[in-house]
């Protein structure tokens, strides 16, 4: 299988096609936007919180369908989780492309495995993180 | 000579090596151009047998130096044709030399409720200095409008061009769509009113017989990169009587006539502009570069790049579901083809193509407001050179063919 056939597999392109929790939310607890300037990708993520609890969580954006399909699939992955849990997805999701660390993700996150497949094409890492790094920024105020 | 194409591009070292284990496909001299072995051997050679610092040693290797980057002055002065060679400020990109003019003449020069004049399919390059200076002056920008074919609208010309314009800045031909702009009619009006005409030439004299004196340049600023020469050097250009009267914009060595502890004169043309050691090997390796332009000769570039512009625009029309940006009128149009892939974004193209070893630029081109136009978030750029062929055009297509099938999967759902 070729590289880019690695990378954009089904799994990506469905998402990027068919986002999941779409859309912006109004009165949100947590607010964050997010932008690569040198490519112009743009994250927004919305939360509601229910104490520690993340009852709603949802996302817009414009760029390529790494950036779009790796915040849908974050806002999957989260939905219903803590702001703990959240955190340590991010360490884990970011170790696996920044650190070269092989990823252990519980089977219900299991879509986020098809983006290790970026760090092999460094160029587009940033496109895969930039929503894990817009919801670091929204939880860490 | 004759344009010889097999024997260009074995100049070029680059060209005959793998990416990704194919043959290197290099669209994308738009952004930096590849350089030929004389350029290279002739800095390994600076470094090897005759560096030294210039301006200031009395012993053989730094008049040698001297001489050497001196000569490159003469030599970009004769082939921007210029009056002479203190006309030839060395800068460190185009960037920097834009911004040398707003820094020094456009501080000096514009005022509160001046205006500039720019276009809309402006590098960034040449629309945040305005930006910044406008702000701090007060001054006005305005923006000459474009055609929906990227070329300019020049209908409102003579309402946009007032008497309250002190500078028209734009760009000699596009880095998104290739537009070469008809300065003429620009520059005609800009007379009419007293404004003064900056031209940002970093895509023109790469790919354009080109003569500052003749087309009446105030300013010219271009970059040594994009002309098979290094990184790190750029190139002002401007009338003697305006250099004259533009004030250092850096203070330090070699621009100095004499200092005392609390005040300095200043030195003369061109030493007045350029403080500090500069980029000596790229400047002597940038002679080598112009050297090399010429002695294949620059019309004979510009003919090649047309032939293949022809060509690559009618195989992506065959293509089909391509949207393609710019003029199809080739006079007003260099070698740079700008698309897009309905339901693609540029950075997946980038990334399927750049596995076949195909280099193109995928993004906004530092060109946002031309995008914003648009309404698009970037496009894919092929760019040509002297020494890119027609296969290089058919190894993008079935690049191309490659996205289609990738995509294709969830775009055909």
């Amino acid at each position: 299988m070729s590289l880019s056939d690695s990378l954009y597999q089904e799994v990506l392109l469905d998402h990027y096609q068919n986002p999941r929790h779409h859309g912006k939310m109004e009165h949100s607890d947590l607010h964050q936007e997010g932008v690569n300037p040198l490519c112009g990708d743009e994250v927004e993520l919305f939360l509601k919180l229910n104490g520690d609890i993340i009852s709603e969580i949802s996302f817009v954006g414009k760029g390529c369908s790494i950036s779009q399909a790796s915040a849908s699939m974050l806002t999957d992955c989260l939905y219903g989780k803590t702001i703990s849990e959240a955190k340590l997805l991010i360490q884990e999701f970011k170790g696996m492309l920044l650190e070269d660390k092989v990823p252990n993700f519980p089977e219900e996150y299991e879509d986020l495995e098809s983006m290790e497949a970026v760090k092999k094409i460094p160029a587009r890492i940033k496109c895969a993180t930039l929503a894990w790094n817009t919801l670091e920024k929204a939880i860490g105020k | 000579m004759s344009f010889d194409l097999e024997k260009i591009r074995r100049d070029f070292p680059i060209l005959s090596t793998q990416m990704n284990g194919k043959p290197l496909v290099f669209l994308d001299s738009a952004a930096s151009s590849q350089k030929p072995k004389s350029v290279i051997d002739t800095i390994r050679k600076y470094y090897e047998a005759e560096n030294a610092n210039i301006h200031r040693g009395v012993y053989y290797l730094s008049q040698k130096a001297t001489e050497k980057y001196e000569m490159a002055r003469i030599r970009t002065s004769r082939f921007i044709g210029a009056a002479c060679a203190k006309v030839v400020i060395f800068t460190r990109n185009t960037t920097e030399s834009i911004n040398l003019v707003a820094q020094s003449w456009g501080r000096t020069n514009i005022h509160e409720g001046d205006e500039i004049v720019l276009t809309e399919l402006e590098h960034h390059s040449n629309l945040v200095p305005w930006q910044m200076l406008a702000q701090e002056k007060q001054a006005v920008l305005k923006f000459i409008p474009l055609n929906q074919d990227s070329t300019l609208d020049l209908s409102n010309l003579d309402e946009i061009i007032t008497e309250r314009v002190k500078l028209v800045a734009l760009a000699q031909m596009s880095n998104v769509t290739g537009t070469i702009h008809d300065l003429s009619a620009i520059i005609r009006r800009a007379r009419e009113v007293g404004a003064k005409v900056l031209i940002d030439g970093a895509q023109g004299i790469c790919h354009l017989p080109t003569n500052v004196q003749k087309e009446d340049f105030d300013f010219y600023a271009f970059s040594a990169h994009k002309m098979l020469g290094p990184t790190g050097v750029g190139i002002l250009y401007a009338k003697e009587e305006i250099l004259d009267t533009m004030p250092p914009w850096m203070g330090g060595g070699d621009m100095i006539s004499k200092v005392w502890k609390d005040k300095s004169t200043y030195a003369d043309l061109p030493a007045r502009l350029e403080a500090g050691t500069p980029n000596i090997s790229g400047v002597i390796g940038f002679g080598a570069a112009l050297e090399y332009l010429e002695s294949v000769g620059m019309q004979e570039i510009r003919n090649h790049e047309l032939e293949l512009l022809q060509y690559a625009l009618d195989r992506l029309e065959d293509f089909g579901g391509l949207e393609l940006y710019g003029t199809n009128d080739l006079n007003k149009r260099g070698g740079v083809i700008s698309f897009n892939f309905p339901g693609v974004h540029p950075h997946d193209v980038g990334s399927i193509l750049d596995e076949e070893g195909i280099a193109i630029r995928v993004g906004h081109h530092c060109a946002q407001p031309f995008m914003d136009f648009k309404g698009i978030a970037g496009t894919c750029r092929a760019s040509f050179y002297l020494y890119n062929t027609k296969e290089d055009v058919d190894s993008l297509l079935v690049g191309l063919k490659k996205v289609k099938e990738i995509f294709g999967r969830v775009l055909k759902r």
